[in-house]
């Protein structure tokens, strides 16, 4: 069997938790990635700054979909600034696959979502020379 | 039925694969099946040969120095500037300019005989099939001089609509008629010839984007008549880094320069230049040398091939591929579904199966084919898919090939659906 495509990545695919779209969210993001056609767009519902519902609807490959679906189960009852502290590497840990450099956008794409769209953070800075 | 099928099976390679050292290579402990050569073809050990012999033995800057190395490689250089011209059939070796790729020939092209020919409202016509190098040089043009763009539409069958270019030509009087002799996405071979002599009938200046067609039909520009024709080196078993920009002759002698420096002048003075006669005139600074020797071996390993014998192999490949592909359950091809004007390039879509977990899995078989937009998303949108998975023959492709791809996708499919 292929290490990517781990019996439980295939399940959060075609059975993806948290899908469908929220009625009033508090907060709304999408992105897609032009490279490949994925779509993510996500609603989160606050009580404070704790999510206490969230929904991501979209189309892509199976890795950015179980990627969204894993993070959105993560994300219920959390609050923003746990959110926040999500790194890249936090995401590769929750997929527990490895992604190859050419699949990363892929895996990533729910994240930035979070990030930039819900949570507002700024462009990461990727221009380090290593 | 069988018959045929049996017949299929037995297509073999064109070229003998021992040649291409590439493809001994194991992906993932299994032979490699490189089912990408749109995107860049491999190169065999003729090509590597010449241009490792070129650094070793002959490695000087052409057109400078009066010594033995310099006026062989010279030498070398310009006949295989010789070489490009009688493979495509130009009037002349000054006809053929060395550029980076197909891309930078539009470019150059859009640049020099764009700005000086364009005024606002002047149309460009344009076909909904082009890859974004023959539409974005066009669209930056556009936005400078206030040109405006047109579009040819394709058919839900992947082929051009010509009744809708003669109308189009028609209401329209485009300045500039420019399209691709064959889609890197769809593979329509689009019936070039009608095209250019309705355009010149319009009055319109044609360009062709032969980036992929050069590579695998033969090539006659007299024959077709297109003013200019741009294509790219790698595509057609030859290094990356060396393309070329094809002119008629009147049309390159009316052109401004494109960009300054060495090789291109005749005269400088501090204030004042004079360019360069053709070619030389649009070739600035040192020129990709090994590239261009590289290039040279490539044509003649085409040549020992034929064109003629490399475009009927593919046509028998594609025919292939296409009944292999259509049984697939949930396989939607995009583009013709007949072997008839079609390069050896299928693009499909598998039920809901995303062409990148396509391509990944089938990489794990050490079967390389291409997932995505293809440099060409207007054209995906015209289709109604994000993305396309995308399998392409050359001359070392064979039906056992085909067949593996087949099976692979077949398990994919298992897998995901
Ligand atoms: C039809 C077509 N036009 C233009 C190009 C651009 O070629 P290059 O990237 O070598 O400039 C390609 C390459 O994919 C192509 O297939």
């Amino acid at each position: 069997m292929d290490d990517l495509y781990r019996e439980y990545i295939l399940e959060h695919y075609r059975q993806p938790h948290n899908k469908g779209d929220l009625e009033h969210p508090d907060r709304f993001a999408a992105y897609a990635n032009p490279l490949c056609g994925d779509r993510i767009q996500m609603g989160v519902r606050l009580e404070g700054d704790c999510v206490v519902e969230v929904r991501f609807n979209g189309s892509g490959c199976a890795i950015s979909q179980a990627s969204a679906s894993m993070l959105t189960d993560r994300m219920c009852e959390a609050t923003l600034e746990e959110l926040a502290a999500i790194t890249k590497d936090d995401i590769f840990e929750m997929l527990g696959v490895s992604i190859s450099p050419a699949r990363q956008r892929c895996a990533l794409l729910a994240w930035e979502v979070l990030r930039k769209g819900i949570l507002g953070q700024p462009e990461e800075d990727d221009d380090e020379a290593s | 039925m069988l018959d045929q099928t049996n017949r299929a099976r037995s297509i073999e390679a064109l070229a003998p694969r021992a040649d291409f050292p590439i493809l001994a290579r194991p992906i993932h402990d299994r032979p490699l099946i490189y089912l990408d050569s749109t995107a860049t073809s491999q190169k065999p050990a003729t090509v590597l040969d010449a241009m490792d012999s070129y650094y070793r033995q002959t490695n000087a800057n052409v057109h400078r120095g009066a010594y033995t190395l310099s006026e062989e490689a010279s030498e070398q250089y310009e006949q295989a500037r010789r070489h490009i011209a009688r493979f495509i059939h130009a009037h002349s070796w000054r006809e053929i300019i060395f550029t980076r790729n197909t891309t930078e020939g539009i470019n150059l092209l859009a640049w020099t005989w764009g700005l000086s020919q364009l005024k606002a409202r002047d149309t460009i016509l344009l076909t909904e099939m082009e890859h974004h190098s023959n539409l974005v040089p066009w669209q930056i043009l556009a936005q400078r001089t206030g040109a405006q763009l047109a579009f040819v539409p394709v058919r839900e069958d992947g082929r051009l609509d010509l009744d809708a270019y003669r109308q189009l030509l028609e209401t329209h009087m485009p300045k500039l008629v420019a399209f691709s002799l064959m889609s890197n996405v769809l593979g329509t071979i689009p019936p070039a010839r009608l095209m250019v002599e309705l355009a010149h009938a319009a009055g319109a200046t044609v360009f062709c984007d032969g980036a992929q067609s050069v590579a695998h039909l033969p090539t006659d520009v007299r024959d077709l008549d297109c003013d200019a024709l741009a294509f790219s080196g790698h595509k057609m078993l030859g290094p990356t880094g060396i393309g070329v920009l094809y002119g008629k002759r009147a049309l390159l002698e009316a052109l401004p320069p494109f960009m300054g420096g060495g090789d291109m002048i005749g005269e400088v003075q501090l204030h004042t230049f004079t360019p360069n006669a053709l070619p030389w005139k649009f070739e600035a600074g040192t020129p990709a040398i090994a590239e261009v020797i590289g290039l040279a071996a490539a044509l003649s390993y085409l040549e020992h091939l034929e064109m003629a014998r490399v475009a009927a192999h593919e046509t028998a490949l594609v025919d292939y591929m296409l009944a292999r592909l259509s049984a697939i359950p949930g396989l939607r091809i995009i583009g013709p579904t007949d072997a008839v004007d079609r390069g050896a390039v299928v693009s499909f879509t598998l039920a809901e199966l995303h062409p990148h977990d396509l391509a990944t899995l089938l990489d794990r078989d050490g079967i390389a084919i291409r997932a995505g937009h293809h440099c060409a998303q207007p054209l995906m949108e015209r289709f109604a898919v994000p993305a396309t998975a995308r399998a392409s023959a050359y001359v070392y492709t064979n039906a056992a090939e085909i067949d593996a791809l087949g099976v692979a996708i077949e398990r994919a499919r298992r897998l995901f659906l």
